[in-house]
């Protein structure tokens, strides 16, 4: 059968053939054994967790809309989506990098260690909850509770922030361009310094986002909450 | 867990196949929901001064013919009872309230599962597949539905405790989630004269809804009600006569999707349910905000 031009140099598979565990399978096996560098996913069609578990430098690109926990604890590859993803995208994300032209239901990049998650459009609620590393960019709106428990890592939103927005925060660093809804316990405002303007700008940069870091006010962790006072003991 | 899915035809195309339609998204929602599935579908607008019944039967050789004749002689007309597994449909001269109360006096051992003028519930324990195919959901055109795929977290895996719920006149409910408040609620509506026959928590927010649109409330204003009265986790998808709606609880724990495009408008847990419909690429897609009432009505006629 004739390959299409387009198709040239990727490795693709079409979903409407082949069983999702057997794509997954092969994409773990490139952590053992290196394989096609560029993967093209056709027909994803809300699929729970699409490219999962991926522990390799290789390019996937999906096209469709994939279901829950797409991309989770990826390593090291490039996993781009286009269409929406489901609820825990990038979910405990190590390295990589994830970028999704659409929306994102809610999770995205929960738990993330290390890595870059780009959402190009909206993240629902609870974007970025527990992140321990991960940066992740939105050039659109998150939902509420997002960055919730944040222990490390940025999350950018180009655009606004849900109600209790870094509720319990830790030290991961929040910058919101638009408005935010409303600050969860222990969130406040922060200085936006130079090193702060220049970290965001790299981010960005990173992301292909266009946006003026001075356009965004940085949130953080007033550090009253994450320790246990003695002087609390009462409140339990 | 469970599954839910709701489809709104805005096209002679995809009223005609609406069941072909409505039984593909049932199947993409059955790792959801593996202990019962049901559909509310509505269809063949009973005449003037007449109403349409849904009764379930325990009973494998139920005479459902038995039946008709017993609500012609009492009522007049001539009911042929349309049967689909352990249901029967009978169109009755009469209006639903005095067919239901006829039904629930006469034949305790059936189960009025809806009544009213264009409603039709078929509900079952057992995989959602299984079902589609033993109630024939393929066969059904009609102009909106809404199914559910159950995993049982509340209360029995039975008939009666498979969703949807019905507890007003072509007022359908499905729930994704859990109530904490269900037990308090029901005795209260209760004292309103709402009836229930299970239970079951997301009976009690199908009832809270028939007594708020009882006592005057619309549907989008009964729905607003929920957040404010009902406690725990759901997202809904409602029926009436017109339409359907949708709420998430303001936590919104539990997924939902919304798509739309000029044949239909459609919701689902997840996107796996949407995307076996014609077009459902193109679709204009995106999540419902939480704690937001969404709704879509027929312009009547």
């Amino acid at each position: 059968m004739a390959v299409p031009v387009e198709e040239v140099g990727f490795e693709v598979v079409d979903l409407g053939e082949v069983p999702l565990r057997e794509l997954n399978q092969r994409l773990h096996d490139l952590s053992r054994e290196p394989g096609p560098p560029a993967w093209r996913i056709l027909n994803p069609n809300g699929a729970h967790a699409l490219a999962c578990g991926i522990d390799a430098d290789v390019e996937v690109e999906i096209q469709g809309h994939v279901g829950y926990y797409c991309a989770g604890m990826n390593k090291h590859a490039t996993v781009g989506v286009h269409g929406n993803a489901g609820p825990g995208l990038a979910e405990n994300m190590m390295s990589g990098r994830v970028v999704v032209d659409g929306n994102v239901s809610q999770s995205a990049g929960a738990t993330g260690r290390g890595g870059l998650l780009v959402v190009h459009g909206d993240a629902s609620a609870r974007c970025g909850i527990s992140m321990k590393g991960i940066d992740v960019v939105v050039g659109g709106s998150v939902g509420h509770l997002s960055a919730f428990m944040a222990q490390t890592g940025c999350l950018v939103v180009c655009g606004d922030a849900g109600e209790a927005l870094g509720d319990s925060i830790y030290e991961a660093r929040l910058y919101v361009r638009g408005t935010v809804a409303g600050l969860g316990a222990d969130c406040v405002e922060k200085e936006l310094r130079d090193e702060h303007r220049a970290q965001l700008a790299g981010l960005l940069e990173a992301a292909g986002v266009d946006a003026d870091p001075d356009d965004f006010r940085r949130y953080g962790s007033a550090r009253q909450l994450y320790n246990f006072r003695i002087d609390n003991a009462g409140a339990y | 867990m469970c599954g839910i899915v709701g489809l709104f035809a805005k096209s002679a195309e995809i009223e005609e196949r609406l069941g072909v339609h409505l039984a593909a998204m049932l199947a993409q929602m059955s790792d959801r929901g593996p202990d019962s599935a049901g559909v509310a579908v509505y269809r063949d607008p009973a005449p003037l001064g007449s109403s349409k019944l849904t009764l379930h039967s325990a009973d494998p050789h139920e005479d459902w013919h038995a039946v008709a004749r017993a609500l012609a002689g009492e009522f007049g007309g001539d009911p042929e009872p349309s049967v689909r597994a352990s249901h029967a449909v009978l169109v009755v001269d009469a209006d639903a309230a005095d067919a239901e109360q006829w039904v629930r006096a006469t034949r305790p051992d059936l189960r009025v599962l809806s009544a009213g003028s264009v409603i039709e519930i078929y509900k079952e324990v057992g995989l959602p597949r299984d079902f589609v195919d033993r109630f024939r959901l393929e066969g059904l055109s009609g102009t909106h539905a809404l199914g559910h795929t159950r995993m049982a977290t509340e209360s029995r895996v039975t008939t009666a405790g498979s969703h949807p719920f019905s507890t007003g006149f072509d007022l359908c409910l499905v729930h994704n989630g859990s109530l904490s408040n269900h037990n308090r609620l029901r005795e209260s509506l209760r004292r309103d004269g709402i009836e229930f026959q299970t239970e079951n928590d997301t009976e009690v927010a199908a009832g809270y809804l028939a007594w708020r649109m009882r006592e005057g409330a619309s549907l989008e204003q009964a729905l607003e009600g929920c957040l404010e009265d009902l406690d725990g986790f759901y997202t809904f998808a409602v029926g009436t006569a017109d339409g359907f709606a949708v709420l998430r609880d303001p936590i919104a724990c539990k997924p939902a999707v919304l798509a739309e495009t000029d044949g239909w408008v459609a919701m689902g847990s997840e996107w796996r349910a949407l995307a076996v419909l014609p077009g459902a690429a193109d679709a204009e897609t995106w999540e419902p905000q939480p704690g937001v009432v969404y709704a879509w009505e027929r312009a009547r006629v």
